[in-house]
């Protein structure tokens, strides 16, 4: 036994020393094959090698295109570069950082937060060539910095193009907004080639169109050979392949409509979005609060940085696509539209609205006690009654609600031209199978459905998805993917590529069902909830006014806005549209916190409607736009 | 009064070189200073670059030292629990790693990043090895089975960072160990043959960017401003070196910044630049004789586990270099593989000082276990 083991331990040593032999075999004949490969590069191709080497005096400096600029749909500049100055410290070639940054104080301004951000920059970039420690210098700091170089190794001055947006926060969400590039686009660029493109290109587009359209407006880099002499510097230019500019994009964006939105929703919080019915083009898109596309211009300041982002009112997020609510009785009338469609109501039939409505043994109370009495489909959208469709709910059963307002977009993604757009929840069973692990959870019961019918529940959109399934009503059923460029012009050639509409869907709904809703839409305006906010308007429009709850209220509880902390309130919410017979505009407002629908929300569709029918400037504007000019003189003189 | 002084002098000296293999030691020194030197031309604006160089060096030194002094039958307790942390921290890089560029590899540790996968390099080795060893008298195709699973999942991690570079390597020594545990040919060639037959798949799988360095090695003009440019590069700074070098700090290829990440990965085009073939063939003998004494050491180690361990680690040295001279003269695709005791960088070095000091503590203690 022990004898066995042993002689199998032997045998077991010898079979290791035999891989031993042919590892060290493989060793040997593997760096054979690098001995011969470097045989063949230092010997047989020596020369050749030499002289590319001798070559390899031209260096290929990159050189950056011009961004291309960002255009409302009257050709009003809403983002555009001018050059300036920046001081760039090549850190591989700065033995002291510190101290040469204490040098360079004394020649230019160099506040605490520009070393901070400095500092930051070299611990985020690895094996950076140069990084700026100063943007935007003066034209004296520029002499004063020129006249002392020969002090400074490895820090240079650079005539760069930096972006400016003279609309400054109007827009913001629109425009976006450039950053320094990272490693994240980095890692893109590597995945798609284009990583030769953007060197010497320090800022890429982060978000808004800036992001989206990035491909466009960031042009061709253009190459320059440039000889060099054996320390290393440029003697002469060889050849220059010139940088192609970056395309111009022509939003379909109304700047003033935007200006007008913005002023209207003063300082409160929520988003708009307007569109052309007729082709999806977005005329206004507003998230309040917004932000400056200034500040991220030449990298942001972290104090900036960290004020943007821990304001609790989140002003770097785009309500207007990625904040989702309960669309509260906005939906009405798209509930109508499915009654009539399905044959699940017709315009004579009514019932009897008691101020409740009772299923199962619990009563869903109407916003109204006592309830509105005798109502029709008509007067139930002008008076917005809450029993009727509560009813109608129901009646219609989830599966027939979610099947119809699919048709509408709602809980899809527009696929408007802009990154970060939320999903939305349209609920239907399915969905809550798919977003509920428990079984108790993941079952549908009536009692849901019957909240549903007045955009309560689960129901969750984004204020686009609103706007688009509001301009696809208006339009008689025609469902435009939203977006927000109109054309995209060569700034070299001239040649204009147009973004033609794209449906992406015709609903199946009969014109004299569609007409009668608008009907009702209109009677809102005139005789309903709306009346107030658009007495006396010398245009006919259409609309519907709602109310989010933020918290659920027990059964027989009354809300009371009083006793409910500001961030509680109920959302206010408006959809609108005009002129009725044929629209040329469609908008969803949303004002958190805002209380009824009537009260904030719907006085600032009025504005909006007013000016763009109308051309009726609302107070405060005027002077605004008088000072941007001003402003803008000034700059470009 | 001096001469009362040596002999406690000498004692120390005794004890500081107790468990230190000299060949291996002498071997490690020259690479050092070559690599220094080479750090030194490419770096020579950053004199700093250097003297960390040499920090780092202390350190790794220090490390080696230490593990030297350790037992291989106490290094085989570190297995077990140095490759579930590696596994953990491999995880957790996963998922809250940070990013740079454009990988997801470092793991925030108070003040300082750290890279798990380089911590796989030694401690998946150890952890086969151990594993063998454990199951030495049993051994069946179900171990190898089981060990190709220890081997593959981390290596599967490293791969989703993505770092093909560093998954190579780490899938290498693993396979070393396994090859040396006994796998019988039948099986090897089996895989080998199931290997060829997955590697459509495998390009199917690939990032672009992978698939484009892999393309670009074999036509690199196609892409001369983006992936080619670090092949066409150090091509020509080998190439222009020719037989006998241009001299110490005087290649031009390096000096006018046309290697890119020439104090690190590329180190050795700068070497090969100033020093020729009659350096690189230099450089190609003192890896050869460091692998050599390693497998010596492997040969005469007392048990599997620490012969295992031996093998696999020299492989490792050999795999590193080879790795990189092949990738520096355009017959191997870009990969992140430093050059060994001579690229700079604080993790490569003390990976594989403390490779060595494994090495040079089965060394000294061959004798003394008896299984």
């Amino acid at each position: 036994m022990r004898l066995a083991e042993l002689r199998n331990q032997e045998r077991e040593m010898q079979q290791f020393q035999l891989r031993l032999g042919i590892a060290a075999l493989a060793v040997l004949a593997a760096f054979g094959i690098l001995a011969a490969r470097f045989f063949y590069l230092q010997v047989i191709q020596h020369s050749v090698y030499q002289a590319k080497a001798e070559e390899n005096r031209i260096s290929i400096v990159p050189v950056s295109p011009n961004r291309g600029l960002i255009l409302d749909r009257n050709g009003l500049v809403i983002a555009r570069n001018y050059s300036g100055y920046t001081l760039e410290i090549f850190p591989r070639r700065v033995a002291d950082m510190e101290r040469t940054i204490d040098e360079l104080a004394e020649l230019v301004d160099i506040q605490p937060r520009d070393r901070v951000r400095f500092r930051k920059l070299v611990a985020e970039t690895r094996n950076a060539e140069n990084l700026p420690i100063r943007n935007r210098l003066s034209d004296e700091e520029a002499a004063r910095f020129a006249a002392n170089r020969y002090r400074f190794e490895g820090v240079e001055i650079k005539a760069r193009l930096f972006r400016q947006y003279p609309y400054a926060e109007v827009g913001s969400h629109v425009t976006g907004y450039m950053g320094r590039v990272d490693q994240s686009d980095h890692g893109r660029m590597e995945e798609d080639g284009s990583f030769a493109n953007y060197r010497g290109t320090d800022y890429i587009g982060k978000a808004g169109v800036e992001a989206s359209y990035e491909n466009e407006l960031h042009g061709t880099t253009g190459f320059e050979q440039i000889e060099i002499d054996a320390a290393g510097r440029g003697i002469r230019a060889l050849s220059r392949t010139p940088s192609q500019p970056g395309n111009n994009v022509t939003l379909t964006l109304d700047m003033r409509l935007q200006q007008v939105a913005e002023i209207a929703f003063g300082e409160r919080r929520g988003a708009l979005v307007a569109v052309e019915p007729s082709s999806g083009g977005v005329l206004a898109l507003v998230s309040k609060p917004g932000f400056d596309p200034n500040l991220f211009v030449d990298g942001i300041d972290p104090q900036d940085w960290a004020d943007l982002n821990n304001n609790i009112d989140k002003p770097l997020n785009n309500r207007a696509i990625s904040g989702t609510y309960p669309p509260g009785s906005t939906f009405k009338p798209f509930m109508a539209l499915a009654a009539l469609q399905l044959g699940k109501r017709t315009p004579r039939s009514t019932i009897h609205d008691p101020g409740y409505f009772e299923f199962g043994g619990r009563r869903f109370r109407d916003s109204k006690a006592g309830g509105h009495g005798v109502v029709d489909l008509y007067k139930s959208i002008v008076v917005s009654s809450d029993t009727f469709y509560y009813q109608l709910a129901n009646d219609m059963g989830i599966d027939a609600i979610a099947g119809f307002m699919k048709h509408f977009g709602f809980g899809a993604r527009t696929g408007i031209d802009l990154q970060n757009e939320a999903l939305g929840v349209l609920p239907s069973p399915e969905w809550k199978m798919a977003r509920f692990r428990r079984p108790e959870q993941q079952k549908w019961y009536a009692g849901e459905t019957i909240s549903i019918g007045i955009g309560q529940g689960y129901n969750a959109f984004t204020p686009v998805q609103l706007a688009q399934a509001m301009a696809a009503l208006s339009g008689g059923g025609a469902l435009y993917r939203p977006r927000l460029v109109a054309h995209i012009d060569n700034a070299r050639s001239g040649e204009r590529r147009y973004f033609e509409p794209e449906l992406m869907h015709q609903i199946p709904v009969r014109a004299e069902h569609v007409e009668f809703v608008k009907q009702a839409m209109a009677g809102v305006m005139k005789e309903g909830t709306a009346a107030r906010s658009f007495a006396s308007a010398t245009y006919s429009s259409g609309g519907k006014t709602g109310t989010a709850q933020v918290i659920a209220m027990k059964q027989n509880e009354k809300y009371d806005e009083k006793k409910v902390d500001e961030r509680l309130r109920d959302h206010s919410l408006f959809i609108a549209f005009a002129p009725l017979a044929s629209p040329r505009i469609a908008l969803a407002v949303i004002v958190e916190n805002g209380g009824f629908g009537a009260r904030t929300a719907a006085p600032i569709a009025r504005t909006v409607l007013d000016y763009f029918l109308l051309g009726k400037v609302p107070a405060g504007m005027k002077q605004a736009t008088a000072e941007d000019e001003a402003a803008e003189k000034q700059e470009s003189d | 009064m001096e001469l009362a002084l040596l002999p406690p002098l000498r004692r120390i000296g005794t004890r500081l070189a107790e468990g230190i293999d000299l060949t291996l030691l002498v071997l490690i020194l020259i690479l050092s200073m070559l690599g220094l030197a080479a750090l030194f031309s490419a770096t020579y604006e950053t004199p700093a670059r250097v003297l960390n160089q040499l920090m780092n060096l202390g350190f790794a030194f220090a490390a080696m030292w230490l593990v030297a002094q350790v037992p291989p039958q106490t290094l085989m307790r570190f297995a077990l629990p140095a490759y579930a942390i590696g596994i953990v921290l491999l995880i957790a890089v996963a998922l809250f790693g940070d990013v740079i560029n454009g990988a997801r590899r470092w793991l925030h540790v108070g003040l300082t990043r750290f890279q798990p996968s380089e911590m796989m390099k030694l401690a998946l080795p150890l952890m086969l090895a151990w594993y063998f060893h454990k199951n030495e008298s049993t051994l069946r195709l179900r171990n190898f089975a089981v060990a190709a699973l220890l081997l593959v999942v981390p290596v599967a991690l490293i791969v989703r960072q993505p770092d093909l570079g560093t998954a190579a390597l780490v899938a290498a020594v693993g396979f070393c160990v396994i090859f040396f545990a006994g796998i019988s040919w039948r099986v090897l060639g089996l895989l080998g043959g199931l290997g060829l037959a997955a590697l459509p798949l495998a390009w199917s799988m690939m990032h672009d960017y992978q698939r484009r360095r892999i393309l670009t090695l074999i036509d690199p003009t196609q892409d001369p401003l983006g992936a080619g440019y670090h092949i066409i590069q150090s091509t020509i700074a080998v190439g222009s070196g020719g037989p006998w070098g241009k001299g110490w700090l005087n290649g031009t290829q390096s000096h006018l910044e046309f290697i890119p990440e020439r104090h690190t990965d590329f180190i050795f085009a700068v070497f090969s630049e100033e020093f020729g073939l009659i350096g690189n063939l230099a450089l190609l003998t003192l890896y050869a004789l460091l692998i050599a004494r390693g497998l010596m050491i492997a040969g005469t180690a007392a048990t599997v586990f620490a012969r295992l361990l031996a093998a696999s680690i020299s492989l490792m040295f050999f795999t590193y270099a080879f790795v990189n001279m092949g990738m520096v003269s355009g017959i191997l695709p870009v990969v992140g593989v430093p050059l060994p005791f001579l690229s700079y960088g604080g993790t490569a070095l003390l990976t594989l000082f403390i490779g060595a000091g494994i090495l040079m503590s089965v060394q000294r203690h061959r004798q003394l276990v008896q299984s």
